[in-house]
């Protein structure tokens, strides 16, 4: 297990920038609206999903409406439906354990563990454990950070959040170094484009994910993979 | 606060509650000792890059190319990101380098 988190952290290093950054910016927000650290830690603790816990601010600073914040993180949250179905095979046999593994298969975590193969001498399931449990503590211990002492960071963070685009731009390149996966990839950003372009900003997501699925089911005999 | 404690974890565990389901609904629906079906194991293989792709891409969403500084700092630190890549192939590198580029982009040019 020591040795899994050893061989996982410098995978974990972008994730680390960007959720203790991104996880201050939660805390110090949710502090600014009258939830402090017990609040915003125990939100990051148990539901665990980055962009809709900001959404949820505007849910926490109105009347009280639980169905609507549950249907919401359905739909803002969809695409973990996606990084399931990848994820099926690579956590199948692991145990009890994949269960914490599932809890917390965030985007950032999907990609890596899709995207990197566990070291030679680290057991498959710890290191996927490895990466996860680090990722979770980042996003837990930044927002508890930013509940605690956001106000006094000095220094100039503008544009640091870039460090989890730069982490998807990367993962992306990696895939693209396979060369069977260059149609998937250029599937996923043209769909990407064009549901931005016709829904906007806000709505985009589950449409994309509707045309990735319908473009590749359609090439499908082509794609042999 | 807006809402009482109890109206709070109210809702953190409806929020909870939603995201988990997205999240196990994959693995109630084909478990262990279910063969999984061929489509569904096709889309295992074919999404994830595709995935990625949309990842990059609604990172991006919020950037305005008509407005402000017309999306250049992110098109010039995703340049320096591929070319680093390419160079050094190194992750770390290609990341951190890449986001330097645009904090000093966002900071100090535009």
């Amino acid at each position: 297990m020591k040795k899994a988190l050893k061989e996982a952290f410098p995978h974990t290093i972008p994730i680390l920038t960007g959720f203790l950054f991104l996880g201050m910016a939660y805390g110090v927000l949710m502090k600014t609206k009258g939830y402090g650290p017990v609040w915003s830690v125990l939100m990051s603790a148990v539901a665990f999903c980055g962009s809709m816990q900001f959404v949820a601010i505007a849910l926490l600073t109105t009347v009280f409406q639980p169905l609507q914040a549950f249907l919401l993180s359905i739909m803002v949250n969809a695409r973990h439906i996606f990084y399931g179905i990848s994820m099926l095979s690579k956590y199948r046999g692991l145990g009890k354990m994949r269960y914490f593994l599932i809890y917390v298969l965030c985007d950032e975590t999907f990609s890596i563990t899709y995207g990197v193969e566990p070291p030679e001498g680290v057991e498959r399931r710890y290191f996927y454990f490895a990466i996860s449990l680090l990722n979770y503590l980042y996003w837990v211990f930044g927002t508890l950070i930013g509940g605690i002492a956001g106000n006094f960071i000095t220094f100039n963070t503008e544009g640091l959040d870039f460090v989890l685009t730069a982490l998807f731009v990367v993962l992306f390149l990696e895939q693209w170094k396979k060369k069977e996966n260059r149609v998937m990839g250029v599937v996923g950003i043209m769909c990407s484009i064009l549901s931005l372009l016709i829904f906007g900003a806000d709505q985009m997501v589950i449409p994309a994910m509707i045309l990735i699925v319908l473009c590749l089911s359609g090439g499908r005999k082509k794609l042999c993979i | 606060m807006h809402l009482t404690s109890l109206q709070t974890i109210g809702i953190i565990v409806a929020v909870a509650l939603g995201t988990m389901i997205t999240r196990f609904l994959p693995f109630l629906l084909f478990p262990e000792h279910k063969k999984i079906p061929e489509y569904i194991e096709f889309l295992g293989k074919a999404l994830p890059t595709a995935m990625m792709g949309l990842l990059v891409v609604y990172c991006l969403k919020g950037v305005n190319i008509i407005k402000g500084s017309h999306g250049l700092p992110e098109l010039l630190a995703i340049g320096v990101i591929l070319i680093l890549h390419r160079l050094k192939n190194n992750v770390l590198l290609s990341i951190g380098g890449g986001t330097i580029v645009y904090m000093l982009l966002v900071q100090l040019v535009f």
